[in-house]
């Protein structure tokens, strides 16, 4: 079965369904949450797109509304308290935020899926992970118990668990943290989707399990030509395995990059403090740097740019304008090919 | 896009720490209900109250196995109120004769299937009832929680023996069905409160939001994967309020507006008994005991069944 085939019973416009298209776009998506203290804009106007094939990794610190983007993606939000006054999500052109809720879940697991980041507590803890697994396809392909128990066991095999065969009939707390994560992947692939949004999938790992699982997803991205979103708060992390990076700071993007290049030339302050945060062994007996205060309180995100009452470089005009996403460009004024910034100061940052 | 998802062979470098196949050792998979009933099987509290209630069962399903006396044959001329003769075991005059002359042990054989019945059929319909209404509430919450807790409120409010006086002195005919509707229709709250706690807790859960993401309808996230997380609390009230339904049968025959005459129950012969409780003692507490030991085996087995679901309630 072809990418072809599978979208063909969508209700997709064929002129939108070629592959040069961005796969999934998000625009100026807003996401607030009405609480008792009033309202907490988690997410102000959020642009992003992922193509087949390519690894967006959105990074940010608790709090900075890359998760609730996943989630309003996926149509997993709590609503209420969740709401979406403004955006759209495009996926192959077609706004996800005006489909029923049929149509959403027909897009669910068939093609975008979820790996979350705690692998236990995302799997049922009474069922077989041969159940969960081969529900996939007898739910959502109609299969017969055995066909499913059968491609259960392939995709076992092919997230690389160990004697899948004896182990298909297991229940989730008999297998390791990294196991559990890859059970999560072999179901999120299942059905084999066009896009995966992971997030924080190696956050509960230790390390050295860490780097299997980003290894494994990295490769299964490869094989099956899928957009991936990782969501991550772990510079390390990205650095392998993304293609391009959105930094997101109190809702907003603050800055986007292709991956390399944000490692050597940040353009933005926040970025910045993020890269000079990790520790390095050749800054060995010295204090490691951390970025001053704490994040903004969503309920009162400060004025100007959310991220002034931290900044070492802020100025008057950050507390009064919203910097907006610009594109960033070389001394002479080239253009640094997906490169954006959203601070005023982001000529100093880059060019220091 | 590959065809179909390629077998690869398992690479054995990767992750061989982390102890591939320590189930295989262990022997079969356990799931919590094979967990549970491994703990079950060693508890002296479960095998203690499941012989006795499996004896009950019996009792009440095959009463002839036990005595072949007719409980509705009365002989005043030779057993008006004739002494139990303790030596006879599972003979007709073990537990002597009532005021009518009949054999209080066949009355008591017989006695079983009724109040047993009651009980039993009264606990399946309030579970289902309970789960259905505790689960919508919890799992939808907003306006229909509202309305159905606010419902379970009024009929929790109503004190549950007073309910069912009113509710059974206004049938004329009280057949055994008026008395088990009477109970379910009064019962349901408490098993409704439950499965909805249970189930607010459950629907948080990650697992339910990773089967919402991967399309799973609501259908399918209510039973397959609420439902059997959220039903063990369910089951372990259902047990103990069973002993419950027994007693309660056994109070509203004696206050005579449950079972009566000429249906066999435990709580038409507690009834009938009383009047003749100061020269003959034994016709009221023969069957008052065999409640007491049906409620206290089902109480047990509620108690054995709670600490193998949940061994930290203990």
């Amino acid at each position: 079965m072809t990418i072809i085939d599978k979208t063909a019973d969508v209700p997709a416009p064929r002129g939108s369904n070629d592959e040069s298209g961005p796969l999934l776009e998000v625009r100026d998506l807003h996401v607030e949450f009405h609480t008792r203290d009033g309202v907490a804009k988690a997410v102000n106007g959020v642009n992003y797109n992922v193509s087949a094939g390519e690894t967006l990794a959105v990074l940010g610190e608790s709090g900075s509304g890359k998760s609730v983007t996943a989630q309003a993606i996926m149509g997993i939000l709590d609503m209420p308290p969740g709401r979406i006054p403004k955006g759209e999500i495009l996926f192959r052109g077609q706004d996800m935020l005006k489909m029923s809720n049929e149509e959403r879940r027909q897009i669910r697991g068939q093609k975008i899926a979820m790996i979350f980041q705690d692998a236990l507590s995302s799997l049922n803890p009474v069922l077989s992970v041969g159940y969960q697994l081969g529900e996939m396809f007898r739910v959502h392909k109609g299969m017969s118990k055995k066909d499913a128990k059968a491609k259960a066991i392939a995709l076992m095999d092919r997230v690389r668990i160990p004697a899948a065969k004896e182990r298909i009939n297991d229940y989730p707390h008999q297998f390791s943290g990294g196991m559990r994560q890859r059970i999560m992947i072999a179901m999120a692939l299942a059905l084999e989707p066009d896009l995966i949004i992971a997030d924080e999938p190696t956050t509960a790992l230790d390390v050295t399990v860490q780097a299997q699982v980003m290894d494994l997803l990295a490769e299964l991205q490869r094989d099956f030509n899928m957009g991936l979103i990782l969501i991550t708060h772990d510079l390390g992390v990205v650095a392998d395995v993304a293609d391009k990076i959105a930094v997101m700071y109190a809702g907003r993007i603050v800055e986007t990059a292709p991956v390399h290049e944000i490692y050597k030339r940040p353009a933005h302050p926040y970025t910045k403090g993020l890269l000079e945060s990790i520790p390095r062994l050749d800054q060995k007996g010295q204090e490691l740097y951390a970025i001053k205060g704490l994040p903004p309180n969503l309920l009162h995100v400060p004025s100007g740019c959310a991220f002034n009452p931290r900044c070492t470089m802020a100025q008057d005009i950050c507390r009064t304008d919203i910097p907006a996403l610009l594109p960033v460009t070389e001394r002479d004024g080239t253009e640094l090919v997906g490169r954006g910034s959203a601070c005023h100061f982001w000529k100093e940052t880059i060019h220091g | 896009m590959p065809e179909t998802l390629k077998e690869t062979t398992p690479d054995p470098t990767v992750e061989a720490t982390a102890a591939p196949v320590p189930a295989a050792a262990a022997g079969k998979p356990r799931s919590l209900w094979s967990d549970a009933w491994h703990d079950l099987r060693r508890s002296p509290l479960f095998v203690v109250s499941a012989i006795l209630i499996v004896f009950l069962l019996v009792m009440a399903v095959f009463p002839g196995l036990f005595t072949g006396a007719d409980p509705r044959y009365a002989d005043l001329a030779h057993h008006y109120l004739q002494k139990p003769k303790w030596g006879n075991f599972f003979q007709e005059d073990w537990f002597g004769y009532d005021i009518q002359g009949r054999s209080i042990y066949a009355r008591v054989v017989y006695g079983a299937r009724a109040s047993i019945m009651v009980a039993v059929v009264v606990t399946v319909l309030v579970t289902v009832l309970g789960t259905v209404v505790g689960m919508l509430a919890g799992y939808f919450g907003g306006w229909i929680d509202t309305i159905l807790s606010r419902v379970t409120d009024i009929f929790f409010g109503v004190p549950f023996i007073l309910g069912a006086m009113v509710v059974l002195t206004s049938f004329a005919e009280r057949h055994i069905w008026v008395v088990i509707l009477a109970l379910a229709f009064l019962g349901w709250t408490q098993i409704a409160r439950v499965a909805r706690g249970s189930v607010l807790t459950i629907k948080q859960a990650d697992y339910v939001m990773a089967a919402k993401a991967l399309g799973a309808s609501t259908t399918r996230i209510l039973l397959r994967h609420i439902l059997p997380n959220a039903i063990a609390p369910v089951i372990v009230v259902a047990t103990i309020a069973l002993g419950g339904y027994i007693s309660a049968e056994a109070t509203l025959s004696f206050l005579g507006i449950g079972l009566a005459e000429p249906t066999v129950s435990w709580g038409v012969d507690i009834s009938s008994g009383q009047e003749q409780l100061r020269n003959a003692a034994f016709v009221l507490i023969i069957p008052s005991v065999m409640v007491s030991i049906t409620v206290l085996a089902f109480i047990m087995l509620g108690d054995a069944v709670r600490n193998a679901l949940d061994p930290k309630l203990r």
